[in-house]
């Protein structure tokens, strides 16, 4: 019988992913054994073409990390949805639009205009007589499932080693979990977090403070140190690896399935523990945040509710 | 120009104050704007943030909050977690793109069936010059 076949491929990301697949170490040769993989560009050499020559449905599954924001980026999305039974949206930025989808703060032209000023690359022209096009920007960056449907997803900027490996062994299983599910325990990071004991059972912020701001303690819950920790919104599964190295969650492991918009989710929390009544010293508690749209949307502003910024 | 339209306000009245406030306006027969659609919510404190951003995002021209005054809170401390999460939200939805005009937390307590008069016809006076809303995706087409 022959082996499953499975593509990897990366849209707008930064390549972190595909260094997760990598961290699977010795078990990626577990991998390897199990199934073929018939196309990963950041590593095997195999072309566009030799995809577009496969049957449609032939690839088992298609991991395809990274946004949607270009022409190509879509393209190869559709290609490989035609070519692969099952997709999976590997990483934040296919499943919430990640750091790449705060592009949607501003319109593509300006963003464009601010970085080439008036030099922007032409979308074509010719060169020794060939012609080379550019791929073209689609109005906003866009979460992997508003392009082409999603099976499943897996969490996390980048995903661990050991959550992409659960989810290898879920698929290739011979009971795959129902569709539409997110390959991530369902429960907040708090759940699982090594500091749990140490938070306090009323929670109240009198001051908060930047991670460079003070020396946090190695023990304590963060979020009672006053450092702005998403721990009890984001889903859990990556095992702490921040809280670990004394910094604060911030939130990619996206929303769990009770949440619709985990920016104003998040936002909701953290506000309300402010430990004031007062409206000036409301203010004045939570000052210390000073961009609250990078802060809570950080990895989720194509999926939120307004999708990007609302202009008049 | 395009036409005039009438701005769409969103209002969210907790059922012990606000709500009552507007019951009073009506049976005391004070008009006020009919820009707003109101919806019923036990606590102030119940707001939560994703309902304000569905209304911006579904095209809301403005949200008005409305809870008990300081102190009087059916629950204890309802209004104050809705001020807590105002001031974060107000800058939020600011940093997006809404003026400060079509965000509002208003304290009004039941027999102030007139002071709801007054915010509303307030609200409406400052948002109608502000124009309807647009998102970023009606801008690009």
């Amino acid at each position: 019988m022959s082996k499953p076949k499975v593509a990897f491929y990366w849209c707008a990301s930064c390549g972190g992913c595909e260094e997760t697949v990598l961290d699977l170490a010795e078990a990626v040769l577990d991998v390897v054994n199990a199934v073929d993989i018939v196309f990963w560009p950041v590593a095997m050499d195999f072309k566009e073409s030799d995809v577009q020559a496969m049957e449609d449905g032939s690839i088992a599954v298609a991991f395809i990390n990274g946004a949607i924001c270009n022409s190509h980026q879509r393209h190869m999305a559709e290609l490989l949805r035609r070519k692969a039974q099952t997709v999976v949206a590997f990483g934040a930025c296919a499943q919430l639009g990640g750091i790449p989808g705060l592009a949607n703060m501003d319109h593509h032209k300006d963003l464009v205009e601010a970085i080439y000023g008036s030099d922007a690359p032409q979308e074509s022209w010719k060169s020794n007589g060939y012609e080379l096009t550019l791929p073209r920007f689609g109005d906003k960056v866009q979460a992997l499932d508003r392009v082409i449907a999603v099976e499943y997803y897996v969490p996390g900027c980048p995903p661990t080693a050991k959550i992409t490996q659960q989810a290898i062994d879920a698929l290739l299983s011979g009971s795959p979990p129902p569709k539409g599910t997110v390959l991530a325990p369902d429960q907040a990071l708090c759940e699982d977090c090594p500091r749990r004991e140490t938070r306090p059972e009323k929670l109240m912020i009198k001051e908060f403070k930047r991670p460079h701001e003070i020396v946090a303690d190695q023990e304590k819950c963060l979020l009672a140190q006053g450092l702005l920790c998403l721990g009890p919104e984001t889903r859990s599964g990556c095992e702490a690896p921040c809280i670990k190295g004394n910094m604060p969650c911030t939130g990619c492991f996206g929303p769990t399935s009770r949440v619709r918009d985990f920016g104003a989710k998040a936002l909701s929390a953290v506000a309300s523990l402010a430990d004031s009544n007062e409206e000036s010293d409301i203010e004045r508690i939570l000052a210390p945040i000073t961009d609250p749209v990078g802060t809570f949307y950080r990895y989720s502003l194509p999926t939120s509710l307004a999708g990007g910024k609302f202009t008049k | 120009m395009p036409e005039a339209v009438e701005p769409k306000i969103l209002a969210i009245f907790c059922n012990w104050c606000t709500y009552l406030a507007a019951d009073l306006a009506g049976t005391s027969r004070i008009k006020y704007p009919a820009n707003i659609r109101v919806v019923r919510v036990m606590c102030s404190g119940r707001v939560d943030p994703q309902f304000v951003m569905d209304a911006f995002a579904k095209g809301a021209d403005g949200v008005l909050i409305g809870g008990c005054h300081p102190g009087d809170c059916h629950y204890q401390e309802g209004n104050y977690k809705c001020l807590r999460r105002f001031e974060l939200l107000r800058r939020m939805v600011r940093e997006m793109g809404i003026e400060d005009e079509r965000f509002r937390l208003e304290w009004i307590s039941a027999s102030e069936g007139e002071r709801l008069r007054t915010v509303v016809t307030d609200m409406v006076e400052k948002i109608r010059p502000l124009g309807p809303r647009q998102t970023l995706t009606e801008v690009t087409q």
